[in-house]
């Protein structure tokens, strides 16, 4: 849900195997240039499996940890009916976070050191979620704009050239449409409601709005790794190019909303037909990323402590797998096969 | 700070009766009782499946990709195995 | 049905107010419980637990919000789902005292789950023939649903008994701290005396001994010992709760309460 082309921020291109066969890298590459899908146990660059791994894994640890700041209100949602939906949703991720998990490891590395890298604070996940949620409207801003800007960084990915990847993003990105709805849809009742509620969501679109651009990544411009990644048809457009695309869709519906972007500078531009936004801070980003934002500690925390907490019980179903291996649970109640 | 993952299962989902079972992808379970309900959880929550198969990874045996042209290319040199290599009059019906 | 403790004047209850109270009774559970594994959700020993958790939590509530519509209408005073579910006081919420209970740890969370799922499993069973066809209809899909619940927790508890010394201690403990919040399980009081009476709910006592059994059989396989039943002051479905359901409804009911009136 949240590929920020975080791999490509500050870091060295891994450099090429030594000794990889010249031939069987064209060969690669020729398929991917015919739009031929690369399976898990095909030939690939070390580098393109490696480029894979840390993408989709951050990936995956960004829906996982994306649970965390829409969970904060699951006990506190403010009808049932909301209630139910926010549980759907933040299920929803837990299971994107899975889909994807598992299609990393088809690229050769496990869900435990998957999940050691994110807990020991080696992985990154998309910054958004260092962002505290401080009221109900911010399920709301997250949905519609966090949502929105996921929905459109995935839906090029449905055609990346890694098939256990794109075959993932085809499930995400289908069952992602209801994420964003709901999101706008608890906006537009909070914006029709009263002063209070108004207030409310006017003030989340403050604190959300510009982290919400920056999920697309710094400018290309800055980046090393997007003309491989293009060729690879691991990124499919420009960060740049989906953040635009972003802005020129969420204005209006803010305008719709009847709530104030919280940028000076906004403008429509009538000769490129697009609207401009005021200059990003990037060193907030920076600094989310490297880990002080105001959340990241939370975050990380939290996960910790319910894997430490649950080590008994992963341990113990082991334990009784290992003693039971012919199969010993009770028998399902009447009326369902087993 | 090492432990044990759970065993990795394939799932393979009939999503209709009439279908086959498809790959949908994988999950961690301690045991097959388990496995069978994570599958559930994960890959059938807008209800997908009619029927749901686990197989620990370990357990299924593939074909190498290496050995693709030995194993699939002489099948296409066989034409005559389709329909469209025979030339059939148009008067005959039901061919 | 007015808005007071413990159920008094319940002999002079019509028989709406009675269906009603009895009604309530089935909401409040499954959405105390509900609510109760929504606090799991992010926090769950692995990824897959937080879905099957977070799986149980929506159906309870799905439940809850069935029940709570119904238990409306029965009132009669255009109450609906919400109202019911936010405005409503501790004193005034009819869930067994055993739904209420904090999560502890996992094996916490799993063994009041599984007492309750097997309750529901004989009580929405039987249900499936009440007189009452909308309240047949509700039990119908509950029960469904409750059969996943109970293959779920059943099968937690006998790995986590039978698994390691550690899980084994901590089970066992939960099993001990709960086991005095069953007997309000299958003691009736006039209320289901009179529902069943008119063939719209069961008989407790009927019941007990087929949840008894059911019990027994997955603590032989959890290797658990069953405790020993000691009497107990807590009538959560006459209202008389433990002081954790005060806790658990000010975080619930918060916005609604805070922001009257408003639309969300």
């Amino acid at each position: 849900m949240y590929t920020q082309a975080l791999d490509t921020h500050g870091k060295e291109p891994v450099p090429p195997v030594a000794g990889e066969a010249d031939g069987h890298a064209a060969r690669f590459q020729a398929r991917i240039d015919e739009e031929e899908k690369i399976e898990p146990k095909d030939w690939m660059p070390e580098a393109y499996r490696q480029t894979l791994i840390r993408q989709i894994s951050q990936h995956a640890h960004s829906e996982i940890v994306g649970m965390l700041p829409e969970g904060n209100w699951i006990t506190r949602a403010p009808t049932l009916k909301r209630k139910a939906v926010l549980i759907a949703k933040v299920q929803d991720e837990g299971g994107h976070g899975m889909y994807l998990y598992s299609a990393a490891e088809t690229l050769g590395i496990s869900r435990a050191e998957m999940l050691e890298q994110l807990l020991s604070g080696a992985a990154k996940y998309s910054s958004i979620f260092n962002y505290p949620t401080l009221t109900w409207a911010d399920i709301g801003a997250i949905g519609w704009l966090v949502d929105g800007a996921a929905i459109m960084n995935q839906i090029p990915i449905c055609r990346c050239s890694y098939g256990p990847y794109a075959r993932a993003m085809v499930r995400i990105c289908k069952e992602e449409s209801f994420h964003q709805r709901q999101g706008f849809e608890i906006m537009l009742t909070l914006t029709q409601g009263t002063h209070a509620q108004r207030a409310m969501a006017q003030d989340a679109l403050n604190r959300w709005w510009w982290p919400s651009l920056m999920m697309f990544g710094p400018s290309d411009a800055d980046s090393k790794h997007t003309a491989q990644s293009m060729r690879w048809k691991i990124k499919r457009f420009s960060n740049d190019e989906l953040r635009q695309k972003f802005i020129d869709i969420t204005v209006p519906q803010a305008h719709f909303l009847g709530l104030t972007i919280p940028d000076d500078e906004l403008h429509w531009d009538e000769d490129a037909q697009h609207y401009r936004v005021g200059p990003i801070d990037w060193s907030e980003f920076h600094a989310v990323l490297k880990g002080s934002g105001p959340c990241n500690r939370e975050r990380l925390e939290a996960r910790r402590r319910a894997h430490e907490a649950g080590r008994w019980v992963r341990e113990a179903a082991l334990a009784h797998a290992a003693r039971h291996a012919g199969g010993s649970l009770p028998a399902s109640p009447s009326g369902e096969s087993t | 700070m090492s432990e044990t993952d759970w065993p990795l299962f394939e799932v393979f989902i009939r999503s209709r009766s009439g279908l086959e079972h498809k790959h949908v992808g994988s999950i961690h379970a301690a045991d097959a009782r388990m496995a069978i309900e994570h599958a559930r959880d994960v890959y059938t929550r807008r209800q997908e499946g009619v029927s749901l198969w686990v197989v620990r990874s370990a357990d299924i045996v593939a074909s190498d990709p290496g050995e693709a042209e030995a194993l699939f290319e002489p099948a296409r040199d066989k034409v005559y195995r389709h329909p469209t290599f025979y030339a059939i009059p148009e008067e005959v019906k039901n061919l | 049905m007015s808005a007071t403790l413990a159920m008094p004047g319940a002999p002079d209850m019509t028989p709406e107010e009675a269906r009603c109270v009895y009604v309530l009774r089935l909401a409040d559970t499954s959405l105390v419980l509900g609510q109760r594994l929504a606090e799991w959700i992010g926090h769950a020993p692995a990824l897959e637990e937080d879905l099957g958790l977070a799986n149980l939590s929506l159906d309870l509530i799905g439940q809850a919000r069935l029940f709570l519509t119904y238990a409306g209408e029965l009132e009669g005073r255009g109450r609906d789902e919400d109202a019911l579910a936010f405005l409503r006081d501790a004193p005034e919420f009819l869930n067994l005292a055993l739904a209420e209970q904090p999560n502890g740890d996992f094996g916490h969370t799993i063994v009041r789950q599984w007492l309750i799922d097997a309750w529901q499993l004989e009580v929405y069973a039987a249900l499936e023939h009440s007189a009452d066809t909308r309240l047949a209809a509700i039990a119908a899909k509950a029960v469904r649903e409750t059969r996943y619940h109970y293959r779920f927790s059943s099968g937690w508890l006998v790995r986590l008994g039978d698994g390691t010394p550690e899980s084994h201690g901590r089970v066992q403990r939960a099993l001990d701290e709960l086991w005095r919040f069953t007997p309000e399980l299958f003691t009736p009081d006039e209320i289901d005396e009179r529902m069943s009476r008119a063939g719209l709910a069961p008989s407790l006592a009927e019941l007990e001994p087929r949840w008894s059994a059911r019990i027994d059989e997955a603590l032989r396989a959890a290797t658990l010992v069953r405790p020993v039943t000691q009497p107990y002051p807590w009538h959560g479905k006459r209202g008389i709760h433990t002081e954790h359901l005060g806790h658990l409804l000010g975080e619930m009911q918060h916005l609604q309460r805070t922001y009257p009136g408003a639309r969300w």
